[in-house]
C-alpha cells in the first residue's frame, strides 16, 4: 500500500515486478509520457515482458527469482 | 394463489428469464419467481424439489438442474433478471433452498478438490503456496488452443461461454469488501477499482467485454447465452457467488480471486493472439490485451496484499484461502477441459439439448 507521506511508492514484489502507486508519470528517454492505463502499474523487472516497461506476467514462465521470496 | 395459476404462469417464465429450465427444480423455481412474492404461499414447496434434485444428481458440480437453480437464486442477489421482483431476494423459502443446494455443492468441492499442505500464517508463506499451486496449473491448455488452432466459430463459443461470468466481471468478489478490514480490504478495493474502470464507465472490464462481444457479432445482453452453456460453466460462476455471498467463506473468496488473477495475464495474451490470428481488430482484442497488463498488477496485489495479509492477520482463514484458490483452479480447469475436449473431438462445446 502507498505511504500517505510520499507522493509515489515503488514496491518490489518477490519473484515479480515493481508495483508503482501514487502520483507519478512514466516517460520515455525522449521525454514523452507513456500512458499508465491504470492507477497502479507493474513495471517489468525480469526483462522478458512483451509490453515493457509494463509487466505481462511472463516472469513466471522464465522462473524469474528474487532473493526475498 | 393456486397451484393452477403457477402452471399458467409457467408459460410466462420464458419471458421473465432469458433461459429455459433444465429439470424439475429449476422449472419449479422459475415458475415461482415469475409470480410476485406477496401473492405466493410462504412455502412454495421448494424444499422437496431441492431434496429430489440433490438425490437425483450424480455430481452436483455437473448437474444442469442444480447449477441452473443456483444461478437463478444468485441472480436474485445480483439483480440478473429484470422481470423478477426484487422482493424475492430475502424470502425465507428461497434462502432455505439456496443454503441446502450450497451445502451439497460445497461438500462435493471439499471432497473432490485437492488441497496442498497448508502454509504458515505469514504473508510470504501464503503467497508462496498460491504461487506454487497456480504455477502447477499448466495442464492441457485452452488458451494455447485458442491462440493456435481455434476457428472463428470456436472463438464465438469461447466468448459465449465466458459471457456468463464476464458480463458481470468482478461482482462476485466485491461481496467480500465489507467483510474485510485493514490492509486486505484496501488491497481488494485497489483491484476492484481497476476492474470497475477507475471511475471511467467505459473502462469497466464488463463493459470492455461487452464491446468485444458486439464487435464479434454477438449479443451482449446479460444471460443471452445461458441456454447454450453447460452446467460446469454455470458452476464456475456459482462457486464464486457461493464463496462471495457467505461471510463464513471469506477466506475462500479471497483465495479464489488470488488464483483467478494469478492464472490470467498469460492466457489472456494467448486469447488476444488467437483473435488477431483470424484478423479481428482491437475492438475485439482490447479486452484480452487489457487483462495482460491489468492482471499482472492484480496478481501481485491479490497474492501478497490481499490473501497474504489476510492469512497473516487472520490465521484461522489460511485453510479456506488455500481451499478457495484450489477450488478456483479445479472448477475453471474442469470448465476449460469441457471446451477443449469438445473441440479436439470436433464437436461444439455448447449444449445441444435446448
Amino acid at each position: 500500500m502507498a505511504d500517505d507521506a510520499s507522493p509515489a511508492s515503488i514496491t518490489p514484489y518477490p519473484d515479480g515486478p515493481l508495483i508503482v502507486r501514487g502520483d507519478f508519470e512514466i516517460r520515455s528517454t525522449d521525454g514523452a509520457v507513456i500512458p499508465n492505463g491504470r492507477a497502479t502499474v507493474a513495471l517489468c523487472r525480469c526483462g522478458v515482458s512483451s509490453i515493457k516497461p509494463f509487466c505481462d506476467g511472463t516472469h513466471k514462465l522464465v522462473k524469474f527469482r528474487t532473493d526475498d521470496a | 394463489m393456486s397451484a393452477t395459476q403457477y402452471v399458467s404462469l409457467s408459460t410466462e417464465s420464458s419471458s421473465a428469464f432469458p433461459m429455459a429450465a433444465r429439470g424439475p427444480l429449476s422449472h419449479k423455481l422459475m415458475t415461482v419467481l415469475a409470480d410476485r412474492p406477496e401473492t405466493t404461499p410462504v412455502d412454495p414447496g421448494l424444499s422437496e424439489a431441492v431434496g429430489a434434485a440433490l438425490a437425483a444428481a450424480d455430481s452436483v458440480v455437473y448437474d444442469d438442474d442444480v447449477q441452473l437453480s443456483l444461478f437463478v437464486l444468485y441472480g436474485l442477489h445480483y439483480g440478473s433478471f429484470a422481470g423478477i421482483s426484487p422482493e424475492w431476494e430475502w424470502q425465507p423459502a428461497l434462502i432455505g433452498a439456496r443454503l441446502e443446494l450450497e451445502r451439497a455443492f460445497e461438500a462435493e468441492l471439499r471432497s473432490t478438490v485437492a488441497v496442498p499442505a497448508l502454509p504458515e500464517p505469514t504473508g510470504k508463506a501464503v503467497a508462496k503456496t498460491l504461487a506454487e499451486i497456480t504455477a502447477a496449473d499448466a495442464g492441457p491448455s485452452l488458451s494455447r488452443f485458442v491462440a493456435k488452432k481455434a476457428t472463428a466459430e470456436q472463438l464465438g463459443e469461447f466468448l459465449m461461454q465466458r459471457s456468463v461470468y464476464t458480463l458481470r466481471e468482478a461482482d462476485p468478489h466485491s461481496w467480500a469488501i465489507p467483510r474485510l478490514t485493514g490492509r486486505a480490504k484496501a488491497a481488494l478495493v485497489e483491484i476492484q477499482a481497476d476492474e470497475y474502470g477507475g471511475g471511467r464507465p467505459a473502462r469497466m472490464h464488463a463493459e470492455i467485454f461487452a464491446t468485444t462481444m458486439r464487435s464479434f457479432g454477438l449479443d451482449a445482453e446479460y444471460g443471452r447465452y445461458v441456454d447454450d452453456v453447460p452446467a460446469i460453466t454455470l458452476a464456475s460462476l456459482n462457486v464464486m457467488s457461493m464463496f462471495g455471498l457467505n461471510r463464513r467463506l471469506l477466506g475462500a473468496i479471497v483465495g479464489h480471486l488470488a488464483a483467478f488473477e494469478m492464472t490470467s495475464s498469460i492466457p489472456n495474451g494467448m486469447y488476444a493472439n488467437g483473435f488477431r490470428r483470424l484478423g479481428y481488430g482491437t475492438d475485439v482484442t482490447a479486452y484480452f490485451d487489457e487483462h495482460v497488463a491489468a492482471d499482472a498488477v492484480h496478481e501481485q496485489i491479490a497474492a501478497h496484499d490481499l490473501a497474504g495479509a489476510l492469512g497473516e492477520d487472520q490465521p484461522h482463514l489460511v485453510a479456506d484461502i488455500v481451499f478457495g484458490a484450489a477450488a478456483c483452479l479445479a472448477v475453471d480447469g474442469w470448465a476449460g477441459a469441457h471446451i477443449l475436449d469438445a473441440w479436439t473431438a470436433g464437436t461444439s462445446s455448447l449444449r445441444s439439448e435446448r
